[in-house]
């Protein structure tokens, strides 16, 4: 006889592996948000976001990074996006950003709903590798007024320096306020 | 530098059970993120905020199952839908299952982003999947459904909370 349902037990515990370093949160109209002074005693470090901006888009828009404001032609990536019918694969090579598709919504998209995303910076304060990046992003608004997606994809940065700030662009227009951007560092 | 992943909630099941819910889920994270591995005895596994199944959910999602990849996505539901999209859980193989939570507390309505990984030897599927709950009441239980079914004995499922600086 199965049972019907159970509740998990209350165990709360601590781990010191992954530590907050800094969060930015937008009061409405920046362009663009940093993280700066970014300590290099961690071995990964985690972006963890709620976003929305302020164009006139009913959809998903996305935002770009740069690493030690690097605005040169050195970022690469390939990507998966969905689309609620369809699936997409693309990927290009020197690119000015580090593009972080379907990471935010549009302005214009339903009220009070932010997109989300997840970050993943690998061996980020190596100085003899490129930087391997990992994303995972999406926002969905039932559907009402837009067409909502999510993204899957893998860039690199080709620099071998450490990485000690990034930069938040919003792909269009400026934030909205309440997009917060979180930074953690992982342990190795 | 504050400590910031805290386990706050884990079950293991010693008998087979038709959800796992977690309550009193304390407001002092910001994040919430769940790890469910285990096996179902029917064919999906569904998410609810708060026990409320009224029609506030909706979905967009794509998958790849070996031969192809494929996107769809749902509105006005009663629940996510975690999995069974294309491929079973019926299996002695447990599948993974992540869900993050983003400002459960928050003001706004609440996204999740869940992710799928299920290999049965020559059938599988990995999935991604952004959910939204239209509700602005923060998020105090976090249940998991097995639909019509259940999940198996020794099925693992931890809460963990995320803090922000």
């Amino acid at each position: 006889m199965p049972i019907l349902g159970i509740i998990a037990s209350s165990i709360l515990t601590s781990s010191s592996s992954y530590e907050s370093i800094a969060t930015v949160t937008a009061a409405g109209g920046e362009a663009s948000l940093i993280f700066s002074s970014i300590p290099s005693t961690y071995k990964h470090l985690q972006l963890r976001a709620i976003a929305r901006d302020t164009s006139t888009s009913t959809g998903s828009t996305g935002y770009g990074l740069r690493l030690n404001a690097d605005g040169g032609s050195n970022y690469t990536f390939h990507r998966l996006n969905g689309n609620g019918t369809s699936v997409t694969a693309a990927g290009s090579v020197s690119q000015s950003f580090l593009n972080v598709d379907q990471s935010s919504l549009g302005g214009s998209s339903t009220a009070s709903v932010f997109a989300a995303s997840i970050i993943d910076f690998h061996d980020y304060s190596s100085t003899t590798k490129n930087k391997t990046v990992r994303m995972f992003a999406g926002g969905d608004g039932n559907a009402a007024g837009g067409i909502y997606y999510l993204g899957l994809s893998s860039s690199v940065w080709l620099s071998n320096s450490a990485i000690t700030s990034i930069t938040i662009y919003a792909a269009q227009n400026a934030w909205a306020a309440g997009s917060t951007f979180a930074l953690y560092g992982i342990k190795g | 530098m504050a400590t910031t992943y805290d386990k706050i909630q884990s079950t293991t099941l010693a008998s087979a059970a038709a959800s796992i819910t977690f309550s009193s889920i304390p407001a002092t994270y910001t994040d919430l993120r769940v790890v469910l591995t285990g096996t179902v005895n029917g064919d999906t596994a569904y998410m609810t905020f708060n026990s409320d199944t009224s029609a506030l959910y909706s979905r967009t999602w794509m998958t790849g199952d070996g031969s192809g990849a494929y996107s769809g996505g749902g509105t006005n539901e009663n629940n996510i839908r975690l999995a069974g999209l294309f491929t079973s859980l019926i299996n002695t193989v447990p599948a993974l299952i992540t869900v993050d939570v983003f400002s459960y507390t928050g003001s706004t309505f609440k996204t999740c982003l869940t992710t799928l990984s299920v290999d049965k030897n020559g059938s599988g599927e990995t999935a991604r999947e952004v959910g939204l709950y239209r509700s602005t009441a923060a998020i105090t239980t976090l249940t998991l459904n097995a639909g019509v079914s259940t999940y198996t004995t020794g099925t693992t499922a931890t809460l963990y909370g995320i803090l922000k600086a």
